[in-house]
C-alpha cells in the first residue's frame, strides 16, 4: 500500500530519559537507577506509523507511556506540533490530553468491567466536557460503527464480559479515537488477540490512519506485525534505539549486530531455508546503572577493542534515512 | 429500526434496565448459595416484628398495660391466689410473660428490633463508607497517605473497642445515635481499611486506570468512578458482616447498664440479671426473661452473617459452585 506521508513532523523526541529508583529498603537512600528509556530521540511525521521494536523489558512501553504522559520524562523534551509536552501540568495536561492517546495490550483489562460500552467510550468525551449527553451518545454510536462494531445499537449497552477479545479491542480503539487525537501510542495491540482476528485490528488502525491521518507509534515485539504495519521502524536494546530506518530497508538490510540477530530469528515459513545463524552471546543484563560503554558490549559478535574505550555509539545515519548505532557499522 | 429506537432511550432507563438485570442474576447467585436467603428470611421476620409494634400499640394494644418502658400490668386476681406475682409467665394476656416490673416483654422485644435494626445498619454504613473511602485513597496514592492510614488502621486493630467503650460511657452520653457513630468511625479506620485497601490495589494497576489517566481523568474522577465502584461489592459484604458486630456490642454495653437507652435487648438480659434472675436454675424457671432477648440478639446476629455469606458467593467467584 502507497501511503501519502507528509513531511511535517507531529512528534518530535529528543534526548528522552527515565530512570526509575531503584529501591533498597525504606530508609536507605537511593542509589541504583534502572535507566529505562536512556537518551532516545526520533520524530513522528503526521500519518505516520513508526515501529518500536525490541524484546521484553527493553523499555518500549515506558517510551510509549512517556509519550501519552502516564510517566514524567527524567530528562529530555517531547515536541507535539511544536509545544514541549514533558513539562505540562494542569488545564494545559488535560488539554493535550485530547490529541494523545493509547492503545493497550489486554483488550481484557483495559475496559472495566463495571461500566457498558457505551460509559467506556464516553469517558474521554466526559472528562473533557465535550458535547451534551445526546451529542456524546451520537458520537460513540459513530466510533462503535467506524471501528466495525455494528450495528453500534446493539453494543452500547453491553458490558465488556459479552464481547469477544477482538470485539473488545475494537472498542478500545473507539475509546482511543473518540477525542480525534492526533497522536496514539498502541502498545501491542495484537499480541494479546487471536490469529484469525489479528489483521482485522490491525487493517482497522491503517484504515483509521487514512481516514483521520493519525499518526501511530507502533510498540511491538513481533517484526511481522511491525512490517506489515509500519512505515518506519526503530529497534530498541535495554533503553537505546539501536538502528532506525524506512521499515523494508531494516528489515531487508540490517546493520546493528542486534537488529541482525533479531531479524535472523524470525521464522521463515520454508522447510527448506537455512538460516543465518549468529552468534550473540548471553543473555539480555538489567539496565541497572549500566556501563558508559555500548550497551550491547557484552554480547556483541563484532567488537574491538575500540567498543571498549568509548562511550555508548551515537546514533548515526549510515546513508539513505538508516540509522544505527555502532562504531563497526559504516 | 427497532435497533435505532434503543439509541434514543433516555440513559437513565437504560440503566435502570441492566441494574435490574445484573440484580436479578445476583439474586440467582444468591439464592444457590441457600445459606443466604435463610438469613434474608430471619431478618424479614424481624422487620416485620419491628414494624408491628406502634400498629399494635396504636390498635390493640392498650399504653398503659403494654408499654414497653411506662406499662404496668396487675396481676390477675386468680394469679394473686395462685401466689403468682411479677415476673408473671406466659399467658394469653402477655404472650411471652411479664418483667419484674410488670411490663409486657413481648412488647420490649418488639420495639426493641427497631432500634438494634437502625443501630446495625447505620454502624455499619458509616464503617464501609469510611473504609471504602479510606481504602480507595490509600491505596490510589501510596506513600505517605498509605503508610499514615494502614499504621491508623494496625492501632485501631489493637485496640480493645469494648473498653473503650466503656470508658466511653462515663465521659460522654452514649444513646443509639453516637454509639452508632462511634462503632463505625472506630471501625471505618480499622481492619476493614485493610482489606478494601488491598482490594483497591488490585484494581488500581489495571490498564483501565491508566485509559482513563490518558484521557485526562482527574484523580477523583478515577477514585470514584473505577476504583470505588469495583471495591464496592467487597464494601457490602463487609457491611453485612459488621452489622453484627454492632448489634453484639450494643448488647454488651446495655447489659453493663451503660447505655442512655430505654428499651434494647441487651437491657432485657440486663433487667433480668440486676433482679436476680439469671442465677441458678432461675434461669430455666424464669426462662421468658432472658431467653426471647438473648435469643433475638444471636438470631439477627446470624442472619446477617448469613446474609453475608450469600452475598460473598456473589462477589468471590471462586466461592460458586458453578
Amino acid at each position: 500500500m502507497v501511503v501519502d506521508i507528509q513531511t511535517d513532523t507531529l512528534v518530535k523526541v529528543e534526548r528522552l530519559k527515565k530512570l526509575f529508583p531503584v529501591s533498597r529498603g525504606m530508609f536507605r537512600a537511593v542509589k541504583n537507577y534502572l535507566h529505562a528509556v536512556d537518551d532516545v530521540s526520533f520524530e513522528i511525521k503526521k500519518g505516520e506509523i513508526l515501529g518500536l521494536a525490541g524484546e521484553s523489558g527493553c523499555g518500549k512501553t515506558t517510551t510509549g507511556k512517556l509519550l501519552v504522559r502516564l510517566e514524567e520524562p527524567t530528562e529530555g523534551h517531547i515536541f507535539l506540533n511544536g509545544v514541549d509536552i514533558a513539562t505540562l501540568e494542569g488545564r494545559d495536561l488535560k488539554k493535550f490530553r485530547r490529541n494523545v492517546q493509547m492503545i493497550f495490550q489486554d483488550p481484557y483489562e483495559s475496559l472495566n468491567p463495571r461500566m457498558t460500552i457505551y460509559d467506556t467510550v464516553a469517558e474521554p468525551l466526559a472528562v473533557q466536557r465535550i458535547g451534551n449527553i445526546v451529542e456524546r451518545q451520537e458520537r460513540v454510536a459513530e466510533m462503535l460503527s467506524v471501528v466495525g462494531l455494528t450495528p453500534p445499537e446493539s453494543f452500547l449497552f453491553r458490558f465488556p464480559h459479552e464481547l469477544s477479545g477482538g470485539q473488545r479491542q475494537r472498542v478500545a480503539i473507539a475509546r482511543a479515537i473518540a477525542l480525534n487525537p492526533a497522536f496514539i501510542v498502541a502498545d501491542e495491540p495484537t499480541s494479546m488477540l487471536d490469529v484469525s482476528i489479528r489483521t482485522g485490528v490491525m487493517k482497522l488502525m491503517m484504515e483509521l490512519r487514512e481516514k483521520f491521518e493519525i499518526s501511530y507509534l507502533y510498540i511491538t515485539h513481533d517484526l511481522s506485525v511491525a512490517r506489515y504495519m509500519c512505515d518506519r521502524i526503530a529497534i530498541m536494546y535495554l533503553g537505546k534505539i539501536v538502528e532506525m530506518g524506512e521499515t523494508e530497508e531494516v528489515i531487508q538490510n540490517p546493520l546493528h549486530p542486534y537488529a541482525r540477530a533479531l531479524l535472523s530469528a524470525v521464522p521463515i515459513p520454508d522447510p527448506n531455508y537455512k538460516r543465518e545463524a549468529i552468534e550473540i552471546k548471553g543473555g539480555v543484563g538489567k539496565p541497572i546503572d549500566p556501563n558508559p560503554q555500548c550497551r550491547f558490549l557484552d554480547r556483541c559478535p563484532v567488537a574491538v577493542p575500540h567498543c571498549e574505550e568509548a562511550p555508548h555509539p551515537p546514533l548515526e545515519d549510515k546513508g539513505g534515512g538508516h540509522y544505527a548505532a555502532c562504531y563497526e557499522v559504516k | 429500526m427497532e435497533a435505532a429506537q434503543v439509541r434514543y432511550q433516555p440513559l437513565w432507563r437504560v440503566r435502570l434496565g441492566l441494574m435490574r438485570k445484573s440484580l436479578a442474576t445476583n439474586w440467582e447467585l444468591f439464592r444457590d448459595s441457600k445459606i443466604g436467603p435463610i438469613g434474608l428470611a430471619i431478618i424479614l421476620f424481624f422487620g416485620i416484628f419491628g414494624a408491628l409494634h406502634p400498629l399494635l400499640m396504636s390498635t390493640v394494644w392498650d399504653a398503659a398495660i403494654y408499654d414497653p418502658v411506662t406499662g404496668y400490668d396487675f396481676p390477675t386476681d386468680a394469679q394473686l391466689k395462685q401466689g403468682l406475682t411479677h415476673p408473671l409467665p406466659p399467658s394469653t394476656k402477655h404472650l411471652l410473660g411479664t418483667d419484674p416490673w410488670g411490663r409486657d416483654i413481648l412488647s420490649q422485644l418488639m420495639y426493641s428490633t427497631r432500634a438494634e435494626f437502625f443501630l446495625g445498619v447505620f454502624a455499619a454504613f458509616v464503617t464501609v463508607f469510611i473504609g471504602t473511602l479510606i481504602g480507595a485513597i490509600s491505596a490510589y496514592y501510596g506513600g505517605f497517605t498509605d503508610t499514615f492510614f494502614m499504621r491508623l488502621a494496625d492501632v485501631v486493630m489493637l485496640f480493645p473497642l469494648l473498653a473503650f467503650l466503656i470508658v466511653l460511657s462515663a465521659m460522654i452520653n452514649l444513646n443509639l445515635y453516637t454509639l452508632a457513630i462511634v462503632i463505625g468511625v472506630i471501625g471505618g479506620f480499622g481492619g476493614i481499611t485493610v482489606v478494601l485497601k488491598s482490594q483497591a490495589l488490585t484494581i488500581k494497576v489495571k490498564p483501565y486506570i491508566e485509559a482513563a489517566k490518558v484521557s485526562g481523568g482527574s484523580h477523583l474522577h478515577i477514585i470514584t468512578t473505577h476504583i470505588i465502584p469495583n471495591v464496592l461489592p467487597l464494601s457490602f459484604l463487609y457491611m453485612m458482616f459488621n452489622v453484627t458486630g454492632a448489634i453484639f456490642t450494643e448488647a454488651v454495653l446495655s447489659f453493663f447498664g451503660l447505655m442512655n437507652i430505654q428499651m434494647s435487648w441487651g437491657l432485657m438480659v440486663e433487667m433480668a440479671n440486676i433482679s436476680g434472675y439469671l442465677v441458678g436454675d432461675a434461669v430455666t424457671k424464669y426462662w421468658w426473661l432472658f431467653w426471647p432477648a438473648s435469643l433475638s440478639i444471636s438470631l439477627l446476629c446470624t442472619a446477617f452473617y448469613l446474609v453475608g455469606r450469600g452475598i460473598d458467593e456473589i462477589v468471590n467467584p471462586r466461592l460458586r459452585k458453578r
